[in-house]
């Protein structure tokens, strides 16, 4: 915009003194609803009058979905329980003072709970963790999906994101990275202690607990699933297993070869950081049983947890939380209550528009515009 | 070298010593670029400017240092910004390029090598022999040498350099005038050597050796010789001229200047709001930095077991570790300067300003013009105008003069059909009458008079009436004199000659000393002796005139006040004509050959005078103008623009101060201000003239501070005269404007054109600041246009001076009502809107990632993943603004226009004050956090929100917020918009749907060349919750219910016009289509405007 000049003014050429009458008119602007800026056009106000309606129909709307989302929440069957075992007289407090990255040995805890009222339908087990920052920034980044992904040469020479887990001596780590090298590796086994005190375990699947996509798109073994120990450790250049596992990714469960390697799906879960420092993960589902009876009946459990994972450094917490699942998820109260609480303040709203309306509208509009 | 020397034809001598001077060539540029320099010139400039050196910072740090985002989200952003000004800027220079090319490209006639060649303008070189026909501009700045007059001389007009549109008459040197043709051209052996080139228009120095059968013939050169690049040829059917200077060395190259860069007050807001968010932004990463230390202290938070940092990040130093940190949240934080909005504001601008030419209200068919935009950078401006400098000739009034009555000896006539009928008689009676009485004596005398004493040229409309030769009369003859046409330096001196002409007798000519008027019929020719000039000071002309019959007379012509005092016989009493015409008196002075010698003696010696010239000149004319015989007056009357008084009262109930500055004297310039209701009847005009000393202005103002203090209940106007307005500004300022701001209209006269922008300096300089607009149509507005916030040209009669120096551009004076009232008002609000809207938009944006960072250690974890970081700003949020920006009305224009008060609902940038900036920030806060806190409640209770129990992660949570994010920010902005056309209907839901369709696609890939896949797959999972939409919903209404609750409360309880004249408006037409909801809306509606009480 700096230079004003325009080479052509030069000629001092204006139409108006030296085009005579006879010369087309080719200057005037064209009589469009674009250029004259008349484009149909929606004019809304915002007045207590328009917006009226809307806030009835809001406050009509949200509250009774509100009353919906509060019912379903809270029909859903929540137990916690924590098993860090910090304080002396926890069960787990000799595992959680003796467990170290270094212990060989696994320690071993029993927790017992009573369920009051009896668990329906499908119940999904958790683990939680507190005080556990998964959405640090050198955490979150320390990982490489190529090599998730069964990238060969990510397997061999791993992303430099992965530093200071990405080699182990020569040898590159697989799966690695800080998110795989902290991987919960607690086992959780409940059994069910009936009215005779014998003690039956209850069956958990293992089977849906990561996303469908993961586990068959973003995380794939390296040269399929089949022989993983060849693709891990022979094929002319081996891989190590991360510095805190006591195992190699290619034994995480030999049972079932469509869960070993990198499409284990306790590893995919843990390879979702999460968004807070509290955080929960799904362990295990307990498919409901055929036929009425309740998947947990009410009564007292027994908790066996294989405690490998040391969180007392961080002042860390674990839980396990056992919940059944509506179609909107987990007991999560604060929808419900939103709902209603904004649905009835938009209802008492409308009330004092209305109100407003009657009142004051007459007089201002009627009122002249100063000038 | 202080000269240059110019070979004619470039035939340099043959021997001796000659060293050649190397010139430039004619190419005219005024093109920035060219295709090899555009990148890395187009770039320097841009980063130029804080903004894009700012982003570029950012996306250098990203470069060098370990940072959360990469540095493509700061590049991309700045690359899409650049590329779009370059875009821009290429554009315009590329149109540059075409205008250039065209005038350089012209063809224009060169002698060489003994004939006439055509060529480009482009290919002239100095020394060149240029011919040049009727009615062309000059390619170059020429020499001239001949024309096809046997005198050598031309007629040119240089109406496009400095606007005066009255011919003046160039010389060529005798011994070059006589080669008229080429082949004598051939035969010339000439050198002119003349000073470098410079750029003062009226100044040129040079000499033209001459060599002629081998004796060398000297002759100065002076601006009469120099025809300049871009005047026009007029009157004359050919010349040759020799170029001295070409292209850019040319007078007019050498004037162009660069504008100076005027700002709106909407920038320089939006520059205090770009330093207020700066400050946020260097806050919030301080904080960052601070608090990431303290958290960190520990060992076991900043370094737990699962989370080891490397053998380099441990080693690093502690202060480039802090450095980096801080450079690091800087980065992360950096979004919050919206990257976006110079861009935006100026695509807005350069496509909004089209509007201006586009409408059709703005349009004058009778003269074919549109309304121009020279400068899109002001349009906003147009919406806060204080004060409106208008001028008053040519502005307010046709400056079409028009011959209305004259007063001979006391007689008073009027013209009827082109006879002079006496007053008080019916119009036929009269022309009976007329047609024999008028033929007598003192009228006649009078008719002649006014003939005659003028500096009017003719100019023939035929080129081929020339064709015979130099003696203009004989063509008259054969033609009719319709074809003549008149050209002169005043319009009121042409209008007298026209008047003459029709009343009978006619001046036909002029040549070299004799001039010839047509009495009736009967050619009369008079020989010119001398012409007195007009002087401002004198404020009359005059010549002296060899009668035919040989009797030496003066007649003289001037102002009333000039020329009265001086006479001696005639009816001085009587000779009165109506006060609103611009009246001049004519007088006569018959000489007695003794005293012709003595006047003709003095006048002689006092124009070779080497000293003192001027003083010497005015002692002579003083001497000769006096002892004058009266012998009438005329009066002319300037005809009122079109609806000048509407306009004028507009602008006022707009709150507008209208002041109007004129060259004209007091008494016209009254009368003109009342007749277009400047000042009212019913006004207490108070009077500030003839001041000529300190004091007594002094005491003047003092007075009248005083009257103004006694009575403020009836309107004040306040007359001022250039003398004292020199005195009251020169001492006493501010007594001066403290009575200026109690005045409700305000008119200065006698001013000169300085003068005019020294009073818009003093305005807007004041201590309120205020927005000035100034809007003439002369050259003598030049200054004050450009000195006002806002210049507006009008495109009259006197050139294209004004217009060009202006911002904008319009036919007529009542345009101004609808383009400030309008499309000021307009462009206002959309700018003002889009700038806060910008802001907010970005804090809703980066405010989440800073709350976030207390939930993640301060480790700099982005919350959206990057390639939502860089598209926030370009894609998902860029068109809704953009379009409301061009297309938003949030009044019918007809009620824009017949409300002017709605005009005051803005002044004073009030959208931009610092409360509606505050508004706007902290509900960006406020949004801000409920999207954050909204989605942290829902996902933080660290439940599953899936039906099969599965959970989310940290990339869920982050495009909850921005799912959420974007959709509010689209309909708060849907909220703001009045005006909703199919195109923001398009851009705003499909905005929306674009954001969905693309996080669909970009989430459904696993994308071989991203090293992270984060976000497979999130987007999808986040909408296959139930629960996901439930919070996305209440959050975005739990973001703008307040808000709508907000903006009805303020409409019902406090309302401003603007509020209340949509009501009216919304009533009238809710007619207007759409869903049956709105119908129903509409009627509740039309029940409000029906209870209204009338």
């Amino acid at each position: 915009m700096a230079s004003s000049y325009n080479a052509k003014e030069e000629d001092g050429h204006h139409s108006g003194a030296s085009s005579g009458a006879g010369a087309a008119k080719n200057r005037k602007p064209d009589n469009t609803a674009f250029k004259q800026q008349r484009l149909p056009a929606w004019q809304p106000i915002l007045t207590a009058g328009s917006v009226l309606p809307a806030f009835f129909v809001i406050g009509l709307i949200f509250i009774p979905i509100g009353i919906g989302l509060y019912v379903t929440s809270n029909n859903i069957r929540e137990f916690e329980i924590d098993y860090t075992g910090e304080s002396s007289n926890s069960p787990c407090y000799s595992c959680a003072k003796n467990v170290t990255w270094n212990s060989t040995e696994p320690c071993f805890c029993t927790v017992n709970f009573t369920l009051e009222r009896p668990f329906e339908s499908n119940v999904f087990m958790y683990y939680g963790l507190s005080n556990f920052y998964q959405n640090h920034r050198r955490y979150v980044k320390s990982r490489d999906d190529r090599q998730l992904n069964g990238d060969p040469s990510s397997l061999r020479n791993p992303s430099k994101e992965c530093e200071p887990y990405r080699t182990s001596g020569d040898l590159p780590i697989a799966p690695c990275g800080a998110i795989a090298n902290s991987l919960f590796n607690d086992s959780l086994v409940l059994y069910y202690i009936d009215s005779n005190n014998s003690q039956s375990e209850v069956p958990l699947v293992k089977k849906g607990i990561a996303w469908w996509t993961d586990k068959h798109v973003k995380f794939k073994n390296p040269g399929g699933n089949s022989n993983l120990t060849a693709a891990f450790q022979d094929l002319g250049h081996s891989t190590a297993k991360p510095v805190n596992w006591r195992k190699a990714v290619y034994e995480l469960d030999p049972s079932d070869p469509e869960n070993n390697g990198f499409i284990n799906e306790d590893f995919i879960v843990w390879m979702r950081t999460a968004a807070l420092p509290t955080f929960r993960k799904l362990y295990r589902i307990i498919q409901k049983k055929p036929g009425a009876t309740p998947t947990l009946p009410s009564g007292n459990y027994v908790l066996h947890i294989t405690y490998n994972y040391p969180v007392l450094s961080f002042d860390g917490r674990k839980r396990m939380i056992l919940s059944t699942i509506s179609w909107m998820g987990g007991k999560n109260p604060f929808l419900g209550i939103a709902y209603i609480t904004v649905g009835s303040i938009c209802f008492f709203l409308g009330v004092v528009l209305l109100i407003i309306h009657h009142k004051y509208d007459n007089r201002n509009t009627s009122a002249d515009i100063p000038s | 070298i202080d000269t240059r020397t110019v070979y004619v034809a470039n035939r340099f001598p043959e021997h001796g010593h000659y060293v050649p001077q190397r010139f430039a060539d004619n190419r005219i540029i005024s093109s920035k670029y060219t295709i090899w320099n555009f990148v890395p010139k187009n770039l320097f400039e841009q980063f130029r400017r804080i903004a894009n050196f700012y982003f570029l910072i950012i996306f250098l740090v990203q470069l060098m240092i370990d940072t959360p985002t990469s540095p493509v989200t700061s590049g991309l952003p700045l690359f899409f910004v650049i590329t779009v000004t370059a875009i821009k800027q290429g554009y315009e220079d590329w149109l540059r390029h075409k205008a250039d090319n065209e005038v350089n490209g012209a063809p224009v006639f060169v002698v060489r090598s003994g004939s006439l060649v055509q060529t480009r303008s482009k290919n002239i070189r100095v020394g060149d022999i240029v011919r040049v026909a009727k009615d062309e501009t000059f390619p170059a700045d020429l020499v001239l040498l001949s024309s096809d007059r046997p005198d050598g001389t031309c007629h040119v007009t240089t109406a496009s350099l400095d606007g005066e549109t009255n011919l003046k008459t160039h010389y060529s040197v005798p011994e070059t005038s006589v080669c008229q043709s080429v082949s004598q051209l051939e035969a010339l052996q000439a050198v002119v050597e003349c000073q470098q080139p410079e750029a003062d228009l009226y100044r040129f120095v040079g000499r033209m050796t001459v060599t002629q059968h081998g004796e060398e013939i000297v002759r100065p050169l002076g601006p009469e010789n120099l025809l300049l690049r871009g005047a026009r040829l007029k009157n004359t059917k050919e010349i040759f001229g020799v170029a001295v200077y070409t292209g850019m060395e040319s007078k007019m190259a050498l004037n162009y200047k660069c504008k100076s860069q005027k700002r709106s007050a909407v920038e320089k807001s939006m520059n205090t709001f770009l330093i207020i968010y700066l400050i946020i932004l260097l806050s919030e990463a301080i904080l960052s930095t601070i608090l990431k230390y303290a958290w960190q202290a520990e060992d076991k938070w900043d370094e737990p077991f699962y989370n080891q940092k490397t053998e380099a990040e441990r080693n690093s130093s502690p202060i480039l570790k802090f450095i980096s940190d801080f450079l690091a949240f800087l980065v992360l934080y950096n979004f919050i300067i919206p990257i976006s909005l110079y861009v935006t504001v100026e695509m807005q601008k350069f496509l909004g300003s089209f509007f201006i030419g586009w409408d059709l209200d703005l349009y004058h068919e009778e003269s074919d013009q549109k309304a121009q935009v020279n400068t899109s950078d002001l349009n906003e401006e147009l919406g806060q105008v204080e004060y409106v400098f208008t001028d008053k000739t040519g502005t307010l009034t046709e400056n079409e003069m028009q011959f209305r009555e004259c007063s001979i000896n006391g007689t008073k006539y009027r013209e009827v059909n082109g006879k002079l009928v006496p007053e008080g008689m019916t119009d036929e009676l009269g022309v009976l009458l007329a047609n024999t009485f008028l033929r007598t004596g003192e009228e006649l005398l009078f008719l002649k008079a006014v003939s005659l004493c003028h500096t009017v040229q003719i100019s023939y409309d035929q080129s081929d009436c020339l064709v015979g030769g130099g003696d203009p009369f004989s063509h008259v003859n054969g033609f009719s004199s319709n074809h003549m046409e008149y050209y002169a330096s005043s319009p009121d001196e042409k209008a007298l000659v026209e008047a003459t002409k029709r009343i009978g007798v006619a001046f036909t000519g002029s040549n070299g000393d004799t001039m010839e008027i047509k009495t009736f019929g009967k050619s009369e020719k008079y020989k010119l002796l001398h012409v007195l000039e007009f002087d401002p000071n004198r404020r009359r002309m005059s010549v002296i005139l060899q009668t035919p019959s040989g009797g030496k007379v003066l007649f003289t012509k001037g102002a009333e006040s000039a020329i009265l005092p001086f006479t001696t016989s005639g009816e001085i009493e009587k000779t009165r004509l109506h006060k609103g015409l611009r009246t001049l008196v004519v007088a006569c002075r018959h000489f007695s050959p003794e005293e012709y010698i003595n006047v003709d003696r003095q006048l002689n010696s006092a124009r070779t005078a080497l000293q003192q010239r001027e003083e010497r000149l005015q002692e002579a004319f003083n001497y000769i103008e006096r002892d004058l015989q009266l012998l009438g007056a005329t009066g002319v009357e300037d005809k009122l623009q079109d609806k000048v008084q509407e306009t004028i009262e507009a602008l006022r109930l707009a709150g507008i101060k209208v002041w109007v500055l004129t060259g004209d004297k007091h008494e016209t310039a009254v009368s003109v201000s009342l007749s277009c209701g400047h000042f009212h009847r019913t006004m207490n005009i108070l009077e500030l003239l003839q001041q000529h000393s300190d004091n007594e202005c002094a005491e003047q103002l003092r007075r009248l501070a005083r009257r103004l203090k006694e009575d403020h209940v009836i309107q004040h106007g306040l007359v001022v005269d250039g003398a004292s307005l020199s005195l009251a500004l020169r001492e006493h300022e501010k007594l001066f404007m403290e009575v200026c701001k109690n005045c409700s209209a305000v008119l200065c006269c006698r001013m000169a054109p300085l003068q005019k922008a020294k009073v818009v300096r003093l305005l807007k300089t004041s201590p309120e600041k205020p927005i000035t607009l100034a809007i003439g149509d002369g050259a003598n507005d030049v200054s004050m246009i450009q000195e006002a916030h806002v210049g507006i040209g009008i495109m009259g009669k006197e050139g294209r001076q004004a217009v060009r120096n202006s911002d904008y551009a319009i036919a007529r004076f009542k345009f101004l009502a609808k383009l400030l009232l309008v499309h000021g008002h307009f462009y206002y609000i959309r700018i003002a809107t889009l700038v806060q809207y910008f802001f907010y938009k970005n804090v809703c944006f980066i405010t989440p990632q800073f709350l976030y960072q207390f939930f993640c250690l301060f480790s700099q974890q982005t919350l959206y993943d990057s390639v939502y970081l860089t598209l926030y700003n370009i894609c998902f949020t860029s068109l809704p603004i953009l379009v409301y920006s061009l297309f938003e009305q949030l009044v019918h224009p007809h009620v824009l226009q017949n409300k002017p008060g709605l005009y005051r609902d803005i002044s004073k940038n009030s959208l931009l004050s610092f409360r509606t900036f505050l508004y706007w920030t902290v509900l960006g806060f406020c949004h801000a956090f409920v999207f954050f806190f909204g989605s942290y409640i829902l996902m933080g209770e660290d439940t599953t929100l899936m039906g099969n129990g599965q959970m989310f992660g940290n990339w869920t949570f982050g495009t909850l917020v921005f799912t959420v994010m974007v959709i509010t920010v689209t309909l708060k902005l849907a909220l703001e918009t009045h005006f909703w056309t199919w195109m923001n209907h398009f851009v705003t839901w499909g905005s929306i749907a674009f954001y969905f369709i693309f996080s669909l696609f970009y989430g459904g890939i696993i994308w071989p060349f991203l090293h992270t896949q984060d976000m497979y797959f999130v987007f999808v999972q986040l909408l296959s919750s139930g629960s996901a939409w439930f919070a996305i919903i209440i959050i975005i209404i739990t973001c703008l219910f307040p808000d709508v609750v907000k903006k009805v409360f303020y409409r019902h309880l406090q309302p401003t016009s603007t509020q209340k004249s949509q009501v009216m408006r919304g009533g009238g037409a809710g007619a207007l289509k759409t869903s049956a909801k709105w119908e129903c809306v509409m009627a509740s509606h039309l029940q409000v405007v029906a209870w209204e009480p009338l």
